[in-house]
């Protein structure tokens, strides 16, 4: 191979660390003023496209081009100066103040794709907001390419790539041609800091912005939510007897047998 | 041999690159309230702190208290940091630095305080030195010096005071006789931050008359003939940095490795203590900030009198006024960084005034907070009392808080 493309899609997402509340309508989490970060299964897939680049810098076989996309508000802008601070070429705003659920980020990857022309698309494997884990399975129904979920170890081949993927069972290893969607797991890499340096470098690099709607694509939500509430609160435990009576409790109160 | 589950658990922190260790630890809505230390900034300066506060959670807060019990000196995390470009953060980027300003200097130092203070402050540290070199070296010093010092591949120390000279620093009395190709120094400096592990030491001696004019700069490196070091210090803070005495006895100093011209020491001295007092400033409103954020969450579950502490008005009252002093410390530091970057006229007592009122009132800071947490303070399991000892000594050095007051007064009285 010589010259690889990799797309890697990114969303901003309230950081992990954050606690989470209902808004005061119940009708979503409260995001107004609370802090937002990439995605960390997107920061993965950043690192693990930049990884590739490096790696085919140094062992002379090829190049390879990192461009990173977001599909959101203005503020997904931030999400992709990390990207580009952590060494990503150019980035893609896609964007949109309405709400995008995992088939309509799909249908807008594509559009994208059919611009770009990658030889792979790289997503994390879920969000942790909405922990769909749909976008890269549709994307890669909408495009008919072979997809590599989970994945916990990549290693790029003469136009394929040989995945090692994390499922219930253990561990699975496929073998697909490119281009191909990966979706990436928790192992798969630990992503760099970006240095100061790149963070300066990064806002000389490319940033296109496209609007939604000019893509043509039908993003209209499919699911609606009906109800958003707190978990309920923390009770405080009994104490059981017998086994007799812990089994009795956890089938007919806690109701998890 | 740890479990699997156990093995498992401690993975997942690490391989996300961020360890979420307590739940003081975890971010607050900060964002929403006056202590957001992003407030002002742009975004790029908003960037900048990210960083650097991601690294000091993850690399810094696992490991402070460690590094405070075990006075260890973390080599490789400072490292880590270097190659992320804190090793020469406002020296020019030729040589390895980050060449950045000295706002966004002091907004990434009091970030990285929040994860370890003593570590952050050796950091400054050795920026000054970077800096100098920088500054006022000839060309063969920065190229020889910079690009190793930068990447901390070497540590630098800064050489001042002595145990006869400390606010009368313009009073040092180690001598530096030119003889042929050699400047040879004898005396000995004292409480050197790095002192005994640095490779490069900055040292000022006294190569003319008495008084700050006879006062000349050098760059000593670790193995010139006639340098030793005193033994390491026990000290109540700051533990994760050695501190030793530096001893000279003729210690033979090659003359390329004056800075700058004989006499220019004590200027070039002076000019570094304004940014190393809004450096220090900027490593105590780290830990004043830490400090609170550890007390607001103590405060909401501990319980007396079957309500949180956080419902009396004397525990409001107190966070109150420990949010109000941190913000006029930040306020007054970032200022003077700021007139730094501007070169203004009173640059010295802004950069004086600012460094007095940060570090009296973020030492207060600490001290509430550890009020605050009760007998749970007192104990070493929390971190509070590190932040408390760690930024005890802010007071005291790069100037004590009563030669601010008269760096001060001097600028208000001078016609």
């Amino acid at each position: 191979m010589s010259n690889l493309r990799i797309l890697v899609a990114t969303k901003r997402v309230v950081d992990y660390a954050v606690k989470i509340r209902v808004n005061a309508a119940g009708s979503a989490v409260e995001t107004a003023n609370v802090k937002h970060s990439m995605n960390p299964f997107d920061e993965i897939g950043t690192e693990q496209a930049i990884q590739i680049k490096e790696a085919l810098a140094k062992s002379k076989a090829g190049t390879a081009e990192v461009v990173v996309v977001s599909c959101g508000p203005s503020k997904s802008q931030e999400t992709l100066r990390t990207a580009l601070a952590m060494g990503a070429d150019r980035a893609i705003h896609v964007d949109s103040d309405e709400e995008l659920q995992p088939l309509a980020v799909a249908k807008l990857l594509k559009a994208v794709v059919e611009k770009e022309k990658p030889d792979m698309v790289i997503l994390g494997k879920q969000a942790i907001d909405d922990d769909s884990n749909q976008t890269g399975q549709m994307l890669a129904g909408l495009l008919n390419w072979p997809q590599a979920t989970f994945a916990s170890k990549v290693e790029l081949g003469d136009k394929s790539m040989t995945v090692t993927r994390e499922v219930d069972g253990g561990v699975e290893t496929v073998k697909t041609p490119l281009p191909a969607i990966l979706t990436t797991d928790l192992r798969l890499n630990v992503p760099r800091y970006a240095s100061l340096p790149n963070i300066m470098k990064a806002k000389k690099k490319p940033l296109a912005k496209f609007a939604a709607a000019d893509l043509g694509v039908d993003i209209k939500p499919r699911l609606q939510t009906l109800k958003i509430a707190e978990p309920p609160k923390r009770q405080g435990g009994k104490l059981v007897e017998s086994v007799d009576d812990l089994v009795d409790k956890l089938k007919n109160e806690a109701k998890v047998l | 041999m740890t479990s699997l589950l156990t093995l498992a658990a401690r993975r997942v922190p690490l391989r996300l690159g961020r360890a979420v260790t307590s739940v003081s630890n975890q971010i607050r809505n900060i964002s929403s309230t006056p202590l957001d230390p992003s407030v002002g900034l742009t975004d790029d300066q908003k960037e900048l702190q990210s960083l650097a506060r991601n690294f000091a959670d993850n690399e810094f807060a696992p490991k402070m208290q460690e590094w405070d019990e075990n006075q260890y000196f973390p080599a490789d995390v400072l490292r880590k940091g270097a190659e992320l470009g804190f090793g020469g953060l406002y020296t020019r980027e030729d040589v390895g630095g980050s060449g950045l300003g000295r706002l966004e200097t002091s907004i990434i130092f009091e970030a990285l305080s929040t994860g370890c203070v003593s570590t952050t402050a050796y950091i400054s540290i050795h920026n000054m030195c970077t800096w100098m070199i920088d500054s006022y070296g000839s060309e063969e010093q920065r190229q020889k010096y910079l690009p190793k010092l930068t990447s901390m591949e070497q540590f630098a120390s800064y050489c001042l005071t002595e145990p006869g000279a400390g606010s009368d620093a313009g009073g040092l009395s180690t001598t530096a006789v030119k003889k042929g190709s050699h400047y040879v120094l004898n005396g000995s400096k004292a409480f050197i931050s790095g002192g005994g592990s640095s490779d490069v030491y900055v040292i000022m001696a006294r190569t003319g008359g008495p008084g700050p004019k006879g006062i000349s700069c050098f760059i000593v490196e670790k193995g010139f003939k006639g340098l030793s070091f005193g033994k390491k210090e026990n000290k109540l803070g700051w533990n994760s940095q050695e501190t030793r005495a530096v001893i000279m006895e003729d210690c033979e100093v090659p003359v390329e490795n004056l800075v700058g011209s004989e006499g220019q020491g004590f200027s070039i001295a002076m000019k570094g203590l304004n940014g190393g007092r809004i450096n220090i400033g900027s490593c105590s409103l780290g830990a004043a900030q830490a400090s609170l954020e550890a007390a607001l969450e103590h405060v909401k579950v501990r319980k007396q009198f079957n309500q949180p502490l956080a419902n009396f008005q004397n525990t409001q009252f107190k966070l109150a006024d420990m949010a109000t002093s941190l913000l006029s410390s930040r306020l007054m530091i970032r200022q003077a960084a700021t007139m730094l970057d501007q070169d203004h006229p009173s640059v010295a007592s802004f950069c004086a005034m600012a460094k007095l009122h940060a570090t009296d009132e973020c030492f207060k800071i600490c001290d509430d907070s550890l009020q605050l947490h009760g007998g749970y303070g007192y104990l070493k399991d929390y971190k509070v009392n590190v932040y408390l000892r760690d930024s005890r000594v802010h007071r005291i050095l790069e100037g004590t808080n009563e030669v601010m007051r008269l760096v001060a007064s001097r600028s208000l009285l001078t016609e």
